[in-house]
């Protein structure tokens, strides 16, 4: 609870967590929208803001407020199962690298730069074409994650390699503590914040990247998703036609939910490295 | 080995030792990385289930285009070649690479019988003026003011500079060029909408060419340098902040050496070292985001080309351009490492 406290200090902390508290609840209430999200046609078309469709109605005959409402849990559980999946792989990699050194680390970072070096948008738009067919929540969640974890990865092995040339480490191994062991109990509690902070940013490329590859058409335009919405505003050219509640919403959104979700991850990182702490009071 | 006085012998040596140690590390990774990533391309339409000629055919059906008979024949040949569906796949990866070597994409379907070549040289110098300039400015303006905001941390312009950044900084690419058509082209009308230069208009070397050119470039340079701009300077505004509680820093105030030389001379210079590191693994990402920059205000260069291809389901040429860019930008991060021993004497005498 002090964490908390300490916590909320920071506004960019409270700013955040509050952002992300409504988006949470906009998502939630997804489960009482009285409308289908793959029905068209359910309201009338191109209607602006008022008392019964709080932000309008789209050229498909959906409201856009619980279109908006499924688009946010939609981003936001494509994006979870990309940040924890890609965690699993980046606190494997990353630990067995660290922790095993020599030619496997050598190999292991090697793929991992590749990842970074090669322009992975072109490589996902080339997958997601050919998958489209198959394309849903899942799938998409799982594409991002198998790209998302190279530079996780590196930040734990370098925690890992600091870890490993403390004392602790030595009695552990003298003490007889098996490799599988040793990680999971001794390193797993420093690498805990790392990981958290990293699932944040991790989240938000994907979520970013999920925007991206709706725009180019390239995942199922039925599912309501942040982007999949963008997509749709524009097609039917919902900036010409000054339909400003349609294109704005999830234009607004992803602002609010981006910077919401990097604020998060630097006001716990900074909180966690003493360092930046200690600069930041005394600046 | 020669006494260690002698200059020679060192100098030979060091030579040697940054050969071994440095270039050829870096030149082995270099040609890995291309033969990964050309790997993988050659892999990703064999991993799905369904034939790729028959999967290509039907995604232009779906879109109804029309194709005559003839065409269509010409086109589920060169598939099958480009695809090298003939023989065993060893046999296709190798004729893969040769193809590669000759510098040979194919044909793009939709602008059959038009080589892929040819269309990604004509959206080339797009991209590459926008990218060049934009990577430059971000760069050294990000490097500049970052450096200055790090020094100064205390004063209220850096302060806000710096909640700018952080607002700016976790916006992705599509979004942020998006807020900036929005606001700049559609709200108040200062910039041109879409497209790389008047319509209509022919190339030539007048006044009248460049202008308008510049002109339609503003904004999609705009949003490349303020995003890239903004990593650079948090970045550099952090690292100028710990080198700045460094000893040598200190002891140069107290002996009374002039602000402006720590400023440019010791502090700046040190922390430039990794962003030189920082820019070279950041080259992927900011080409994407260049490629998806210039989708979102119709720029002539390879990304509107990557999203015409990706709505007119032109494989091939999705394929040409993505092997293209694994060529460049490994070998634009290759440049940028071999020049690092400039800006580090250590890489070079140790």
């Amino acid at each position: 609870m002090k964490v908390f406290k300490d916590l909320f200090r920071d506004y960019r902390f409270a700013l955040s967590f509050c952002v992300l508290v409504v988006l949470l609840i906009l998502a939630g209430l997804s489960f009482f929208s009285p409308y289908d999200p793959t029905l068209w046609g359910a309201v009338p078309r191109d209607l602006s803001p008022s008392a019964k469709y709080w932000l309008g109605t789209d050229s498909n005959g959906q409201d856009v407020f619980w279109q908006a409402t499924f688009a946010v849990r939609n981003s936001l559980i494509i994006s979870l199962i990309a940040g924890l999946v890609s965690r699993v792989i980046a606190v494997i990699v990353g630990m067995v690298s660290g922790y095993k050194g020599g030619a496997t680390d050598r190999v292991l970072m090697f793929l991992g730069d590749s990842l970074l070096v090669i322009p992975l948008f072109l490589i996902m738009v080339m997958l997601s074409m050919l998958v489209r067919q198959y394309m849903n929540l899942l799938v998409l969640g799982l594409l991002l994650s198998f790209f998302g974890w190279a530079w996780d990865a590196r930040l734990i092995r370098s925690l890992i390699l600091s870890l490993r040339e403390r004392d602790f480490t030595q009695t552990a191994i003298l003490s007889g503590t098996g490799t599988l062991r040793m990680v999971l109990n001794e390193y797993m509690p420093f690498a805990m914040p790392l990981i958290f902070s990293t699932l944040i940013n991790n989240m938000s490329w994907a979520i970013g990247l999920e925007m991206t590859l709706a725009i180019l058409g390239l995942v199922n335009m039925s599912i309501p998703t942040l982007g999949t919405m963008l997509n749709w505003a524009i097609s039917y050219q919902a900036i010409l036609l000054m339909r400003w509640w349609w294109i704005g919403t999830p234009v607004v959104l992803s602002i609010f939910l981006f910077i919401a979700l990097y604020w998060m991850s630097v006001s716990i990182s900074e909180y966690l490295d003493p360092r930046t702490r200690i600069q930041r009071v005394g600046a | 080995m020669p006494a260690q006085g002698d200059p020679v012998g060192r100098k030979e040596g060091s030579a040697l030792a940054f050969v071994k140690r440095y270039l050829i590390p870096r030149l082995i990774q270099y040609f890995l990385v291309i033969f990964l990533g050309i790997t993988a391309v050659f892999f990703i339409p064999r991993m799905t289930p369904n034939d790729p000629v028959q999967r290509t055919l039907q995604e232009m059906k779906a879109r109804g285009s029309y194709l005559d008979p003839g065409t269509m024949d010409e086109i589920i040949a060169d598939l099958t070649e480009m695809y090298g569906l003939g023989g065993s796949w060893l046999d296709q990866y190798f004729a893969f690479w040769g193809r590669l070597f000759q510098g040979d994409f194919g044909v793009s379907f939709f602008q059959f019988p038009t080589r892929v070549n040819v269309l990604i040289n004509i959206a080339l110098p797009w991209t590459l003026g926008l990218l060049l300039t934009t990577t430059f400015f971000s760069w050294t303006l990000g490097n500049i003011i970052g450096g200055l905001a790090g020094y100064y941390a205390r004063r209220s312009w850096s302060r806000v500079l710096d909640t700018v950044a952080m607002i700016v900084r976790p916006l992705p690419y599509y979004i942020f060029s998006f807020g900036m058509l929005l606001l700049l082209a559609y709200v108040v009308r200062w910039f041109p909408v879409s497209g790389g230069m008047e319509i209509g208009r022919t190339v030539s070397f007048s006044w009248e060419f460049i202008k308008d050119v510049l002109w339609h470039s503003v904004l999609p340079a705009l949003s490349l340098v303020i995003l890239g701009g903004a990593v650079m300077f948090q970045t550099m505004k952090l690292i100028v902040q710990n080198v700045n509680a460094e000893n040598f820093v200190q002891y140069a105030k107290l002996g009374g050496v002039t602000e402006s030389r720590i400023v440019g001379k010791y502090v700046i210079r040190n922390a430039l070292l990794p962003q030189i590191t920082g820019l070279a693994l950041s080259l992927g990402q900011i080409f994407s985001g260049a490629l998806i920059t210039e989708i979102v205000f119709s720029y002539p260069g390879l990304g509107t080309l990557l999203y015409n291809a990706i709505i007119t389901g032109d494989y091939n040429l999705i394929m040409g351009i993505t092997v293209f860019s694994i060529f460049a930008i490994t070998t634009a991060i290759l440049i940028v490492d071999l020049t690092y021993p400039l800006f580090d004497p250590r890489v070079r005498y140790n």
